[in-house]
């Protein structure tokens, strides 16, 4: 009976990164049927949403930690990858592993500060936003950064200095990265780690009765996360070139990273990819729809953030019932 | 196995626990009893590093552990259980227990398998793939117990594990407690159920208002004068000692 639940255990696993080798390659093979640019930047900007979920799924769904201010994180790999390159003259390549180093040190600070004095719930979602706005107006004032103008980077079209010629090579880049993330939550399903952070999760007190570490199981998730997400702002300043405070580090992105695992199911590994694709799908089909109504997408994501919250706690995951 | 010296804690101007000095020895079953808001919880918390004292040590197994984290006290071999219980709610009985397990055993699948043993052995084993939320109260403190024993503890604080069972529960759940201490596990309880303490408690140390009042062997201290006033109030022990000579006289 133990061999056969092991064994059990060990098929679910396996099928489990089955599904994602199916969907890199997928994934991967799509910039060989779809030349549409449009399309291609939808799946990209899909993905990159989907990125942005994952990190904040990592520390709120499976560690139980609602952060209102991952924009901390991402502003950090997005201002890190801009200063390194245009200041230091750094190839964007090696700047990237600082700037995910970065992602992960605010993420010790900030969680440092806050999971010491037992900062929970709301309390934590509130000093979370309040860190992301002392990095918005810190980068909005120091001339290191830009300040408010910003940074822009020049444009090299060239793999080399992560900056691709087509947006397959963008789609190839992110898809790395989403896959990364995604095994990353894998991991956390069938390791010790995964199962001390879900236990805090649940009860910390119990958790701590049973030997685990509670601050320490915290400040690796916060770490984790904020990499991941630094490595969304690394994406998004290679995309688009530009970073200024407010796209940085404004609730904008704080609130897009927290949509995706919220409508996808928080605490799964697949939750955030799907949320993200039902998010953009359904936002660019209304876009496309009622053209005439500037903002609908917005208005569409806030009615399925309800309509979730309300009927579907466990987000679209928990349609297909057990946590997965 | 377990000393506590002179421990004091007061929340506020209450005096939760004062001056309690006790020793629980190793390999046995000992017990702490006392009336609603004696301070038996508040005890167990000062022990297992849940609340911190105002005066006073504790030292397990000879090692001063006053003021360490609960999760640093559990890992040196003591593990305790909660009186309102507190699973991992959307976990599975099997979840739940490996991470008491993962405490010795870093690799997962054998961290599982240690957890199937473990509830075997506390009459889980048929609800494995249940989640705790959908268990009842006597399953849910049997998981607590198995996930504290999943630790591999040398020492289990038990805190009213056999509170809200029915009489027949409580029947099942004697065995399994007698079972870990000749397993050679010491085992330190709280508990309201007399009766099932005075079968199973080799020691007893009565609390009341935060002052250890008496302590000795199960049949004495239930006929101390202090404990029956303790539980049923002023002028109880000198009434029933009338009633019983007068019955003896009859």
């Amino acid at each position: 009976m133990e061999r056969a639940h092991e064994a059990r255990g060990r098929v679910a696993g396996m099928r489990q990164l089955a599904l994602i080798a199916a969907f890199a390659v997928a994934v991967a093979l799509l910039p060989l049927f779809v030349s549409s640019g449009f399309l291609l930047n939808l799946v990209i900007m899909t993905l990159y949403a989907a990125l942005l979920g994952q990190a904040w799924n990592i520390l709120g769904g499976f560690g139980g930690q609602f952060s209102f201010g991952h924009a901390v994180f991402f502003g950090t790999g997005a201002y890190a990858m801009a200063v390194l390159q245009t200041k230091f003259g750094l190839n964007a390549w090696l700047a990237l592993p600082a700037a995910l180093a970065l992602g992960a040190a605010v993420g010790v600070l900030v969680g440092a500060l806050s999971f010491r004095y037992g900062l929970k719930g709301s309390y934590f979602a509130l000093v979370t936003l309040a860190f992301a706005e002392v990095f918005r107006i810190l980068a909005n004032n120091f001339q290191f950064t830009g300040a408010g103008v910003g940074i822009q980077i020049p444009l090299r079209d060239s793999a080399a200095e992560m900056q691709f010629a087509s947006k397959a090579g963008f789609l190839y880049a992110m898809l790395a990265l989403v896959t990364a993330s995604l095994l990353v939550a894998w991991w956390l399903k069938r390791s010790r780690y995964g199962a001390w952070l879900q236990a805090v999760r649940d009860n910390e007190d119990s958790a701590a009765a049973l030997g685990v570490n509670v601050f320490r199981v915290k400040l690796g998730a916060i770490a984790i996360s904020g990499a991941l997400m630094a490595a969304g702002g690394a994406f998004y300043l290679q995309y688009f070139r530009y970073i200024d405070p407010h796209i940085a580090y404004g609730p904008a992105i704080s609130v897009e990273a927290l949509l995706a695992a919220i409508v996808g199911g928080m605490g799964t590994v697949f939750g955030p990819l799907l949320g993200a694709a039902v998010l953009h799908v359904l936002g660019e089909a209304t876009r496309g729809m009622l053209e005439h109504v500037p903002g609908v997408n917005l208005i569409v994501y806030g009615v399925l953030l309800v309509v979730i919250i309300m009927f579907l706690p466990r987000g679209i995951m928990g349609l297909f019932g057990k946590r997965a | 196995m377990l000393e506590a010296r002179q421990l004091s804690i007061r929340f506020g101007g209450l005096r939760a626990v004062q001056d309690v000095s006790l020793t629980v020895p190793q390999g046995k079953i000992a017990a702490l009893i006392g009336p609603n808001g004696a301070g038996k919880s508040t005890l167990f918390g000062l022990v297992s590093g849940f609340l911190k004292p105002d005066e006073g040590s504790v030292a397990l197994l000879g090692r001063n552990i006053t003021g360490l984290a609960p999760h640093a006290i559990c890992r040196l071999g003591m593990a305790r259980t909660f009186q309102i219980v507190q699973p991992f709610a959307e976990q599975s009985v099997r979840e739940n227990i490996a991470v008491g397990a993962h405490l010795r055993e870093p690799d997962r699948g054998r961290a599982l398998a240690r957890a199937e043993q473990v509830a075997q052995q506390v009459g889980l084993g048929a609800q494995l793939d249940r989640l705790a939320s959908s268990l009842t109260i006597s399953g849910r403190k049997r998981l607590e117990l198995a996930r504290a024993l999943a630790t591999q503890p040398r020492l289990l604080l038990l805190d009213e594990v056999l509170a809200g069972l029915n009489p027949q529960e409580v029947a099942e759940m004697i065995p399994v407690i007698r079972g870990l201490r000749d397993a050679g596990v010491t085992v330190f309880m709280i508990e309201h159920v007399m009766q099932a303490v005075m079968h199973l408690a080799e020691y007893v140390w009565v609390i009341a208002q935060g002052e250890l009042i008496a302590q000795g062997l199960p049949e004495q201290v239930t006929s101390d004068a202090r404990v029956i006033e303790a539980y049923l109030g002023h002028g109880t022990a000198q009434r029933l000692a009338l009633e019983q000579r007068s019955t003896a006289h009859a």
